[in-house]
C-alpha cells in the first residue's frame, strides 16, 4: 500500500505539491490526472525516493520513504517497476543489457540462463519482436522504446508499477496499444500501479480509481464513476476539456 | 548610493560564499558516495576496463602528437638562447627536465580535460537530462558504481600512462630537433639529459598527472552529474567541467611544485 500525507515539495520559490494526501490500495491500479506542470512526475518521483520533499511523509508497505537509507532504499525500489516518461533507456546498451538492468536481483542478474530466459518473457509480454534485444534503443520507434521501458520495469517481478505519462508523444493508435498493455499486465501480474498521465481516455479505460492533481492538491479521488458524476468544478472542467462525449468510458 | 552599492557587494560576496559552500558540500558528498560504492567491484570493473581502453587508445595519437611538438619547440629555443654562451649539453638537461617535470604532466592533463572531461560532462549530463541516472536509482542500483567510479579509477590508471609517453615522446622530439639544427651529438645530449637526472623527477612527473587525473575525472563526473535544464544545461556543464578542471590543473601544479620539489 503506498499512502502521501501532507506532502509539500518547493523548486524555489515555487511550490509545486502543496499538501497532498494520496493512497494506493493493495491490487489496484490508481491513474493521477492533471494538466500539464502541476506536479504529477514529482509526486511520482517523490513516492520512489528520487526526489526529496520538503515536508510530509510517503509510506510503502508501512516504510517511510524519507527516513530509510541507502540500503533500505535500495531494497525497497527493487519492489518498484518504473517506467518513465521517454522510456530513459541507456543509449549505449542494446534492448538485451538495458532489459537486464530490470533484474534486481543480483543472483539472478549474473545468471545467464536465467536472464536469456527471463528477457524472452518480458519482451513477449509488452509484445515485441524477440529480435527487438539485439537492437540499440536509437533504432527503435517512440513506441517501442517505451514498451522495451515497461519490460525493464517488469523483469524484476516487482510488486509496484509507476508509469509516468506512458502514453505522452505516441499517436492515438499507439497510445491505445500502450494503455492495453498496462491493462493487461496489471491483470496478469497482479501488481499495484500509479499511472501518471494527462490522456482522461486512457486513464478511464486502465485505472480502477482515478486522483486528480490540482494547484498543488489532490482535489479527488475516486472511480471512473464517481468522477463522471462529480460537481466538482475543477474536476468538471478537466473532464469537459479533453471530452465532449463522456460516453468515453464506457 | 554608496550605501546600496554596499549592500549589493555584501549580498554578492554572501551569495558566493554559500554557492561556493554548498558545492564543496555537495562535492564532498558525491566523492564520499563514490567512495562507498569501491565495493561493488564486479559493477564497475568491466566498465572501468572499457573506460580505460577508451582513454588510452582514443587519446594516445593526440598526446602524443602535442607532447613531440612540445619537446621540438623547447629544444629548439633553448638551443637560440644559448648558443655560444652555454655548452649545448645543457640543451639535453633542459629538455629532459621541462618535459618529464612540467610540460608532459601538464600538457597531457589540459589535452585531456578537454578530450575526456568534456566526454564525460557531456555523457552524464545527457544521461541526467534524459532521467537514464534517475532510471538507474529507480531499479536500486548506485549510479556511482555503474558511471562515476569506472571513469574516475579509468582516468587514475590512464592518465599516468599516457603522461609516461608523452614524456618519451616529447624527449624523444626534442633530441631529435636539436641535433637537426645545431651541432649537437647524441653524447652530449644523453650526458646532459643524465647529469642532472635523479629518479625522484620521474615518479614526481607521475604523481603530478595522477593528481591532474583525479582533478579532471572528479570535477567532470561531478558537473555532468548535477545537470539542470536540458540541452543547455548540458553546454552549461561542460564548459564547466572544461574550465574548471583546466584552473584546477594550473593550481594543482603550483602547489605539487613547492610540496614535492621542497622549493
Amino acid at each position: 500500500m503506498i499512502e502521501v500525507h501532507n506532502l509539500v515539495k518547493r523548486f524555489g520559490k515555487q511550490t509545486v505539491l502543496n499538501g497532498v494526501e494520496f493512497e494506493v490500495r493493495e491490487g489496484e491500479t490508481v491513474a493521477l490526472l492533471g494538466p500539464s506542470g502541476t506536479g504529477k512526475s514529482v509526486l511520482l518521483k517523490t513516492i520512489i525516493g528520487l526526489i526529496k520533499p520538503d515536508q510530509g511523509t510517503v509510506y510503502i508497505d508501512g516504510k517511510d520513504v524519507c527516513k530509510l537509507n541507502r540500503k533500505e532504499l535500495s531494497e525497497l525500489r527493487s519492489r518498484i517497476g518504473y517506467v518513465f516518461q521517454n522510456g530513459a533507456l541507456f543509449d549505449s546498451m542494446d534492448v538485451f543489457e538495458n532489459v537486464r538492468l530490470g533484474i534486481t536481483d543480483q543472483d539472478k542478474y549474473t545468471d545467464l540462463p536465467y536472464v536469456r530466459e527471463r528477457i524472452a518473457e518480458v519482451i513477449r509480454l509488452v509484445n515485441l519482436p524477440a529480435d527487438t534485444i539485439d537492437k540499440f534503443p536509437a533504432q527503435l520507434s517512440g513506441g517501442m522504446r517505451k514498451r522495451v521501458g515497461i519490460a525493464r520495469a517488469i523483469a524484476g517481478s516487482p510488486k509496484y508499477l509507476l508509469y509516468d505519462e506512458p502514453t505522452s508523444g505516441l499517436d492515438p493508435v499507439n497510445a491505445d496499444i500502450i494503455d492495453g498493455l498496462v491493462q493487461r499486465l496489471d491483470h496478469e501480474l497482479g501488481v499495484t500501479s500509479v499511472m501518471v498521465t494527462h490522456d482522461v481516455r486512457g486513464a478511464f479505460r486502465v485505472a480502477d480509481r482515478l486522483a486528480l492533481l490540482s494547484e498543488g492538491k489532490i482535489v479527488m479521488q475516486g472511480t471512473p464513476q464517481e468522477f463522471l458524476e462529480s460537481k466538482n468544478e475543477k474536476v468538471r472542467e478537466f473532464l469537459e476539456r479533453d471530452f465532449d462525449n463522456p460516453s468515453f468510458a464506457a | 548610493m554608496a550605501d546600496s552599492t554596499t549592500l549589493d557587494l555584501r549580498q554578492l560576496t554572501g551569495r558566493f560564499v554559500l554557492d561556493g559552500a554548498s558545492q564543496v558540500g555537495r562535492l564532498t558528498y558525491f566523492v564520499v558516495d563514490m567512495i562507498r560504492g569501491l565495493g561493488e567491484v564486479r559493477i564497475w570493473w568491466p566498465r572501468m576496463m572499457v573506460e580505460a581502453w577508451n582513454i588510452g587508445a582514443g587519446s594516445l595519437f593526440i598526446v602524443l602528437l602535442i607532447s613531440a611538438f612540445a619537446g621540438a619547440v623547447t629544444a629548439l629555443q633553448t638551443g637560440y638562447q644559448f648558443t655560444g654562451s652555454i655548452p649545448y649539453y645543457v640543451v639535453g638537461t633542459l629538455v629532459t627536465s621541462s618535459i618529464i617535470l612540467e610540460l608532459g604532466p601538464v600538457l597531457t592533463a589540459l589535452i585531456l580535460a578537454g578530450r575526456i572531461g568534456a566526454r564525460y560532462a557531456a555523457e552524464l549530463g545527457t544521461m541526467r537530462v534524459t532521467e537514464q541516472i534517475d532510471a538507474l536509482e529507480s531499479l536500486g542500483r548506485s549510479p556511482s558504481s555503474h558511471l562515476v567510479i569506472p571513469r574516475v579509477l579509468a582516468g587514475l590508471l590512464m592518465i599516468p600512462a599516457l603522461t609516461v609517453f608523452a614524456n618519451l615522446a616529447g624527449v624523444l622530439a626534442g633530441w631529435l630537433s636539436v641535433k637537426a639544427v645545431l651541432p649537437v651529438t647524441d653524447a652530449d645530449f644523453i650526458y646532459g639529459a643524465q647529469y642532472y637526472w635523479r629518479p625522484w623527477d620521474a615518479w614526481y612527473s607521475i604523481i603530478k598527472a595522477f593528481f591532474f587525473a583525479g582533478s579532471i575525472t572528479i570535477i567532470s563526473c561531478y558537473m555532468g552529474f548535477n545537470t539542470q535544464q536540458g540541452a543547455e544545461g548540458v553546454g552549461k556543464s561542460t564548459t564547466t567541467a572544461v574550465v574548471t578542471s583546466s584552473v584546477l590543473i594550473l593550481v594543482l601544479d603550483t602547489v605539487l611544485t613547492r610540496l614535492l620539489l621542497n622549493q
